[in-house]
């Protein structure tokens, strides 16, 4: 097994008196599936919100290795653009597209932070920004295939159908080019069909290169999907390991189905 | 037909109306005569009036909801008239072409006190441009616009009349001046959104007015600084009318320069981040942008044109006083911004000759004109909420793929 390229360690996330996370420890290895479960207000999205730089955390580490160049960077208390920059991207739960602007563009913000572009090649627009500009065209509209999008370029992104505009999201996470692709949800809301779509491509984008975490609550995709599996309640991690692990796990069936299930 | 119930309405909207307006339209005091006058028949114009304007009002709103209930394919072939103009290339060249000899050619053809009103539309089509940036393109809300304006006026009075600088010589750093005062305005407001921001750079603009007012020894207070020289031409002696033709040349070319250069930074990566960041913050942060930097830019890219025209404004006027920069004036930039499109180019540039040359040809009814600038306001919100000529969406053209074909839009 190769190292891991995010190590959380003791991470902990008051809100006044309240612990939304407590102490979780977490590591993802290159080219992994991980998914992390639990029931409603477990703490996932809190903890996906400290690991972007939306929150800082209160206590713990958060450790980011590059799996090339093998540079370690801790990201507690870095800003989102930051981290976002450092190769790890993320797609939100309720889904943050930029309305009014096409699907391209969407996908064009993404690439924002690998260019460079600034006022004055804005301005005299010279040889190297022409490049740099038909570049992140390119390469989004490239991206946009690789999701299945590229019929719908032009298209505002609030007329998408729902399933189309989760694809977007995740389309303009890749643009970024993360190593590592933080997934908040990508199934909700989603039909049997579109699921089925989404599962083939999340594998496809695994199999580029890219390691992902995601929460989720379908557990059919959770299930075919991961290579391991965390699962939290309370905000504390009450298990870890291979979907077939977890499910036979009796504190993650107590968490999913109460106390009293075999009463 | 149109349905009872709106009528009815209609009737109740009129009656509301005549209701309202009774106090100032009916009853009028004479205190010299100790007399009241009762004009009921206004009372009756009122009532008509508004009732006629609703029932108009609700047939449009119902046409137009019924257009749009249609299929949407029908949508691309009733894209508005001008949008396609500006979208070929075939027809705006040609046009702009014509906009460009009209605009050179408006000295010769006209009086200098037409000249003089043009010039100081094409001063707001700057200012409006450069706001743009701040309100339509990058979504903050920046209500005291008119403090950089002020601050390019008084550098260019302040550096003139103690160091006796050129024109030419403050031009760029009235820019800058203002430009870096942006930045400090900036900084505070960063987490600011909406409303808040809306109300910090109000009672910013309010700051500016009331130091130039007050510190009497910095700025002349309220008395103002007098005898700005006008802007030099290599050192030439020129007549009065010379002056205002050639004034009115620099600013054209101005807006030229502004128009350039705003189009080019809107067609660029900061200008497309500027647009995801009005859309959503948390998810450009996400995506990589820097927030802070952004925003940054976009004020004090906005700021700088304001202290351009400041500057000019000075030269023009060659008086400056804290009155010229109240925050009725920023309200008319914005207005400019807000009615001729938020983001789009031609829609800011018809707004402020809209604006700024409807009042100086109604001045026959001059007592009603902040009411009529109200209604128009209002009016064009209801009807038209996305400005007169609202931004064309550019698109993209894309390497051929060697299994596709290249979509065009």
């Amino acid at each position: 097994m190769s190292e891991a390229i995010l190590n959380v360690k003791g991470l902990t996330k008051n809100f006044g008196g309240i612990k939304a996370i407590d102490n979780v420890d977490l590591d993802i290895k290159l080219g992994e599936i991980v998914a992390l479960i639990g029931p409603n207000g477990a703490g996932k999205t809190t903890f996906f919100n400290c690991l972007t730089g939306i929150y800082t955390p209160s206590a713990g580490d958060i450790t980011l290795c590059h799996p090339e160049s093998g540079k370690e960077t801790r990201l507690n208390g870095m800003k989102p653009n930051k981290i976002t920059e450092e190769g790890m991207a993320r797609t939100f739960q309720n889904i943050r597209l930029f309305p009014t602007m096409s699907v391209l563009e969407n996908v064009m913000i993404g690439r924002h932070c690998r260019t460079k572009s600034f006022i004055p090649g804005a301005i005299f627009r010279g040889p190297a920004t022409r490049r740099e500009e038909e570049e992140i065209v390119n390469v989004s509209y490239e991206i946009l295939e690789k999701v299945g999008l590229e019929k719908q370029v032009n298209e505002e992104a609030r007329n998408l159908p729902y399933g189309a505009q989760r694809r977007l999201e995740i389309a303009r996470a890749l643009a970024t080019e993360p190593f590592l692709l933080l997934l908040d949800e990508p199934a909700a809301g989603m039909n049997p069909n579109e699921t089925e779509a989404l599962v083939g491509l999340i594998r496809k984008i695994c199999k580029e290169g890219h390691s992902i975490l995601l929460i989720e609550h379908d557990m059919k995709l959770v299930m075919s999907l991961s290579d391991r599996i965390f699962v939290m309640d309370y905000g504390r991690k009450i298990a870890k390991g291979t979907p077939e692990e977890v499910r036979s796990n009796p504190a993650v069936i107590k968490a999913y189905l109460g106390e009293d299930v075999d009463a | 037909m149109f349905p009872v119930k709106e009528l009815k309405r209609s009737l109740l909207i009129s009656l509301w109306f005549a209701f309202l307006t009774f106090p100032i339209m009916v009853i009028k005091v004479d205190p010299i005569e100790r007399t009241v006058i009762w004009r009921w028949d206004n009372l009756f114009f009122v009532a008509l009036g508004s009732f006629v304007i609703s029932i108009l009002a609700k047939v449009y709103l119902l046409r137009k909801e019924r257009r749009a209930g249609r299929k949407k394919v029908k949508k691309e072939l009733t894209e508005p008239f001008v949008q396609r103009i500006l979208r070929e290339p075939r027809f705006l060249f040609p046009l702009s072409f014509a906009v460009l000899t009209f605009a050179l050619l408006f000295p010769a053809l006209f009086s200098t006190y037409q000249t003089n009103i043009m010039t100081t539309a094409l001063m707001y089509v700057v200012l409006g441009l450069g706001l743009n940036i701040v309100v339509g393109v990058a979504g903050l809300l920046d209500l005291g616009y008119v403090a950089f304006y002020a601050v390019g006026a008084y550098s260019y009075a302040l550096l003139n009349m103690h160091f006796g600088m050129g024109f030419w010589a403050v031009l760029p750093i009235g820019g800058l001046l203002a430009a870096i005062l942006g930045i400090l305005l900036g900084f505070p407001v960063l987490r600011l959104r909406g409303d808040y921001l809306a109300i910090v750079t109000l009672g910013f603009g309010e700051i500016i007015r009331l130091i130039l007012e007050n510190w009497n020894t910095f700025s002349q207070g309220p008395s103002g600084i007098a005898n700005i020289a006008r802007p030099g031409f290599f050192g030439m002696q020129m007549s009065f009318d010379a002056g205002i033709t050639y004034i009115y040349y620099i600013v054209v070319a101005l807006v030229i320069f502004t128009i350039f250069v705003v189009n080019r930074l809107q067609d660029s990566r900061l200008g497309r981040a500027w647009l995801a960041l009005r859309e959503d913050e948390i998810a450009c942060e996400a995506m990589g942008i820097d927030r802070t930097k952004t925003k940054l830019i976009a004020f004090s890219l906005g700021a700088f044109w304001a202290g351009l025209v400041g500057v000019i404004f000075a030269a023009k006027t060659t008086f400056v006083n804290p009155a010229s920069f109240t925050f009725l004036e920023s309200a008319i930039i914005l207005s400019i911004v807000v009615l001729g499109g938020m983001g789009s180019i031609v829609g800011v540039i018809f707004g402020a000759l809209i604006l700024i040359l409807m009042p100086e040809y109604l001045r026959a009814l001059s007592e009603y004109r902040m009411l009529a600038f109200g209604g128009i306001l209002v009016v064009m919100m209801v009807f038209k909420p996305n400005g007169i000529i609202s931004n064309v969406r550019r698109s993209y053209r894309f390497k051929k793929h060697p299994s596709k074909e290249v979509i065009e839009p």
